[in-house]
């Protein structure tokens, strides 16, 4: 069985809110002095849940495709020492500036071009822009079907029987293979890279393709293919004044409360 | 995309019933189309929907679109998108809107890209300025907001539940209902929903309710959650928490609060042990009020809270049911 799982490198999603800044003008986010680039964390989780789908099928294999600049190379050495047995980069700066729809095409051409692929796996959403819309995207530019929010995939008899979470549960879905699955962070604990797997991750294939490669025009991709024009971004502001409430213990703190909420008629 | 005069709106429905973000995206639909002229369509799949139609109408729609048919009983991208796409090539709108929830965040990619276009999703603010329709949506897990508008047409988008006011329901409100056939070939969806596995422990009323206790990695475990339901019960509200909590098994997925869990809107949200990370506030930065409880006076929370206590919430919570049962006295 052959899997692809989709990517990208990000600012790490945690950081303080306190130290988040925007450059206006350029219409980007500020990299903070000292920080790299991670791994999504929902395409983590789906770096697992393929991981749990071989280490089940005792065979496959796992290649990790993604779409950035040089930079992402950190993230894939991270893929490698995790587990995935090869990778795929494409790097072109035609590639840049591009939105969902190029990334997305980029993508699905490269898997089309690797050819044989079984299940596409990305994450629900980049934890950087929150679009949730490159992984169904690639779906559909390629014909396949699609199931968003996995929290658990199992393969037998050469069907893919998934758990998609919901807001109220989850429901069980049967896909053909093959197929697209996005992955949420449902599925848990990520495991962590193993010593064996680092010593390997070296060894692995890398492979690098630019877009004439892939057999896209550039006016296809990046800014030009791009139908999506960011206007704006900015951190928006909040000027809520926090009024701490006094007092010597928990009883006078709780009372004091109590008192504010049921004279605001909140309670 | 220029303008934004002829409006497609996918509704939801659930148990028959649109669910209410339906409304609030008819309330936005119905304010940009006012202020060109134009149209608010929208489009119902479903099977039993009995007066789902006229709802729609009721809230502000002036063309339904209703196709009741069994095989929509059980949304599915695959059985939803030939005849959605259908009714958009009817309509032709400008822009489609869909609600940001696991169905619609499902749907509108695909939609999106069987039109060839792109979509935004998860949009809070919506407006028509210069002929264009500029589309606000919060980005790097809620820390910063980005605008944004589409070449290509229809735009859509998917809309966040409780950032746009329904209209009031009018029941003599004129529209037009077109009960329609299905152009779906049942062998073209290949994906096949084996079974419904409902959460039990109601999450739903986490939505609606008025105040909402939310506890996180300060509730130190089911203990703490024990606490905060009975806060929230002498309170009337229901009971919320951080992805932290959620994943350490305390406390059911459905009560998950923020960017990949639940948005919540109520009067009061008590914020009990809980960081305040960006992605959290995402999910209740509506809140008519917050207040915190947090034993750490920096923690981010207290920067969108009105009211703050820094202590132990062990030792504060049940003092707070003490006086809450008092009052209520
Ligand atoms: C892509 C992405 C999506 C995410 N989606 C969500 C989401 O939907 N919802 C969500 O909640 N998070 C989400 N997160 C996680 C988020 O970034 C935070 O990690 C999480 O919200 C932290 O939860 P917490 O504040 O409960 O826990 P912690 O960070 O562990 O904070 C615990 C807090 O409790 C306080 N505390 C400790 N002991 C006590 C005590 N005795 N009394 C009072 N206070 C005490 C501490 O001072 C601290 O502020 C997401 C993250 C990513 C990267
Ligand atoms: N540049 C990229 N390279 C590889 N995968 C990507 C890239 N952008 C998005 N993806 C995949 O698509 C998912 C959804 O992304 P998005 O639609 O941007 O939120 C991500 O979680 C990744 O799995």
């Amino acid at each position: 069985m052959k899997i692809v799982v989709c990517v990208k490198a990000i600012p790490d999603p945690e950081i303080a809110a306190s130290i988040f800044r925007v450059d206006e003008a350029a219409k980007r986010m500020v990299p903070l002095p000292g920080t790299r680039s991670v791994m999504s964390p929902f395409d983590e989780q789906a770096l697992e849940l393929a991981l749990r789908i071989r280490d089940a099928l005792g065979e496959g294999s796992i290649t990790l495709l993604t779409l950035g600049a040089e930079t992402t190379r950190s993230i894939v050495k991270h893929g490698l020492s995790l587990g995935a047995d090869d990778a795929l980069m494409l790097v072109d700066p035609v590639f840049d500036d591009g939105d969902s729809y190029t990334t997305a095409r980029a993508l699905a051409a490269a898997i089309q071009r690797m050819g044989g692929v079984d299940l596409i796996l990305t994450g629900r959403q980049a934890a950087d822009g929150d679009c949730g819309v490159v992984g169904c995207g690639i779906a559909e530019l390629l014909g396949l079907p699609a199931v968003t929010f996995a929290m658990d995939i199992v393969v037998t008899d050469g069907m893919l029987v998934i758990e998609r979470a919901l807001g109220e549960g989850s429901e069980i879905i049967e896909a053909p293979m093959p197929a697209v699955v996005t992955v949420s962070h449902e599925v848990g604990k990520v495991r962590y890279a193993s010593l064996r797997e680092t010593m390997k991750a070296a060894r692995k294939p890398v492979t690098a393709w630019s877009a004439e490669q892939l057999g896209l025009d550039a006016s296809e991709l990046g800014t030009r293919g791009a139908r999506r024009v960011l206007e704006r971004l900015y951190v928006p502001v909040n000027d809520v004044q926090c009024e701490y409430m006094v007092g010597e213990t928990p009883e006078e703190l709780a009372g004091n409360l109590v008192e504010r909420l049921h004279a605001a008629r909140l309670i | 995309m220029k303008n934004a005069s002829n409006l497609f709106v996918v509704a939801e429905v659930v148990d028959g019933h649109p669910v209410g973000l339906c409304h609030e995206m008819l309330g936005l639909a119905r304010a940009l189309a006012d202020r060109s002229g134009g149209t608010v369509h929208a489009g119902v799949l479903g099977s039993g929907l009995g007066g789902a139609g006229e709802d729609l109408i009721a809230h502000g729609a002036d063309t339904v679109r209703v196709i009741d048919a069994p095989i929509f009983a059980q949304y599915q991208a695959d059985a939803w998108l030939p005849d959605l796409h259908a009714m958009i090539g009817q309509v032709r709108p400008d822009a489609v809107m869909i609600g940001h929830t696991p169905l619609g965040a499902d749907l509108a990619p695909r939609l999106a890209f069987r039109l060839g276009t792109n979509v935004a999703t998860g949009c809070n603010h919506v407006r028509v300025e210069g002929g264009k329709l500029l589309l606000t949506r919060p980005c790097y897990g809620g820390k910063a907001e980005e605008v944004v508008s589409m070449l290509s047409s229809p735009a859509l988008f998917t809309v966040k539940p409780k950032c746009f006011q329904p209209c009031p329901k009018q029941d003599n409100r004129g529209g037009e209902l077109v009960r329609m056939d299905s152009i779906l070939d049942p062998a073209s969806v290949r994906t096949k929903v084996r079974e419904v596995r409902r959460d039990a422990s109601d999450g739903a009323r986490l939505e609606s309710a008025r105040i909402v206790v939310a506890g996180g990695g300060g509730m130190k475990g089911v203990r703490g959650f024990e606490l905060a339901g009975r806060l929230a019960d002498a309170l009337g509200g229901a009971v919320g928490a951080s992805r932290v909590a959620c994943d350490l098994g305390w406390c059911p997925p459905s009560r998950q609060v923020g960017l990949s869990g639940k948005t919540v809107a109520p009067e009061l949200y008590i914020a009990i042990g809980i960081s305040g990370a960006a992605q959290h506030v995402a999910g209740c930065a509506n809140a008519k009020t917050i207040v915190a409880i947090n034993t750490d006076p920096d923690a981010p929370i207290f920067r969108y809270s009105k009211y703050g206590i820094v202590g132990d919430c062990h030792q504060l919570m049940p003092a707070l049911i003490d006086k809450i049962e008092a009052l209520r006295k």
